[in-house]
């Protein structure tokens, strides 16, 4: 059986869909097998990021309303055999899932893959609560800043609530990715530290995803950092994360910033 | 940034690390209870009705929540039209 992981935040922009493709394709680097599920109904965007936006033929709905097989809908990569992708629906209807029928999908991803990734919309609106409903473990991808911490707070309090785990009185592991780190403002102290957001959450620290250029510029080219640029350093701390999430005793390293005295005063960004 | 702004400038993490805790402190106590407002705001409708007529559109409650007090506000509107008690009528 697989484990089905919900990467969630409560707020928006704060790289959910980026880091579902990330961590999805690390682990199905590794052989096993992934899918990847775009719970953002109306607003899809997996797809774009894995670019597969136009290999879309039939979405979650589509298989959810009985319109489409399962098989049909998943979208395999082109760069990695074992990892696959099924869609969120542009439809604007929000009542288009029903609790029912995710819970059938997600079990028959979890009876055929390792691990079922499940990106969640922001907010913490019905479709936020479908996307985390049948988790095992949960990624909070949060910026180290206030308003994001704060929801990051909400979601952990839903995690707790919501889920069919927390209903059966059974554990939901946790894990903080802290994302868009930026080294240089957090030396300064004019950035939350690592120490604050995990003293603040109490949750244990999955990775640091230090903010880069290459992960905008893989979104771009719609291709997951992990896969296009995996020497990067946010690849890296990605790549890191997902052994993290399988388990790994790896320690994290919090990124430091190495400037000069004149890069300093210009103002100049470390990549 | 100049020169001079890095002498003057003062950390503000710690500032956003000391109001998230307050924040946060406080809305994870409130977590999990029963939303006290809109109780309020049913109860409060049923024992008007049981006198007057109201629609619940004129029935506003809201809380304002302050560090050592909050405030609970009811405004309630009662159209002239309506405003026959019933224990008069009946």
């Amino acid at each position: 059986m697989g484990k089905v992981v919900v990467v969630t935040s409560g707020k928006g922009g704060v790289g959910k869909t980026t880091s579902t493709a990330a961590l999805g394709a690390a682990v199905a680097k590794t052989g096993k097998k992934v899918a990847l599920v775009d719970f953002d109904v109306g607003l899809r965007n997996l797809d774009l990021i894995m670019g597969a936006e136009r290999r879309v033929v039939f979405d979650l709905v589509n298989v959810i309303q009985g319109t489409a097989k399962l098989s049909q809908a998943l979208i395999r990569d082109k760069r990695v055999e074992t990892l696959f992708l099924l869609p969120a629906s542009q439809t604007r209807d929000k009542d288009a899932l029903t609790e029912e029928g995710v819970g059938e999908v997600i079990e028959k991803l979890r009876s055929v893959f390792d691990y079922v990734f499940c990106d969640s919309p922001a907010g913490i609106e019905r479709g936020a609560q479908l996307a985390m409903r049948f988790a095992d473990e949960a990624v909070i991808v949060t910026n180290p800043e206030v308003s994001s911490v704060r929801d990051s707070d909400r979601i952990i309090g839903l995690l707790d609530a919501r889920t069919m785990r927390a209903e059966h009185g059974e554990h939901i592991a946790k894990h903080v990715l802290v994302t868009r780190y930026d080294a240089a403002r957090a030396a300064r102290g004019e950035m939350l530290s690592i120490d604050d957001v995990l003293e603040i959450l109490s949750v244990p620290l999955l990775g640091i995803i230090p903010e880069s250029q290459d992960v905008l510029r893989a979104s771009n080219l719609g291709s997951p950092v992990t896969l296009s640029e995996p020497l990067n350093a946010a690849a890296k701390a990605y790549l890191e994360s997902a052994r993290r999430l399988e388990g790994e005793d790896l320690p994290v390293v919090v990124p430091f910033e190495r400037k000069g005295f004149l890069d300093r005063l210009l103002g100049r960004r470390a990549a | 940034m100049s020169i001079l702004d890095l002498f003057k400038r003062r950390t503000s993490a710690p500032v956003a690390r000391e109001r998230l805790q307050v924040l946060l402190a406080y809305e994870r106590r409130s977590r999990g209870q029963p939303d006290l407002v809109s109780i309020l705001r049913e109860e409060i409708l049923a024992v008007i009705a049981k006198h007057v007529q109201i629609d619940q559109d004129y029935l506003q409650v809201s809380m304002d929540r302050g560090e050592t007090m909050s405030t609970l506000e009811i405004d309630i509107q009662i159209p002239n039209k309506s405003a026959v008690p019933l224990a008069m009528a009946g």
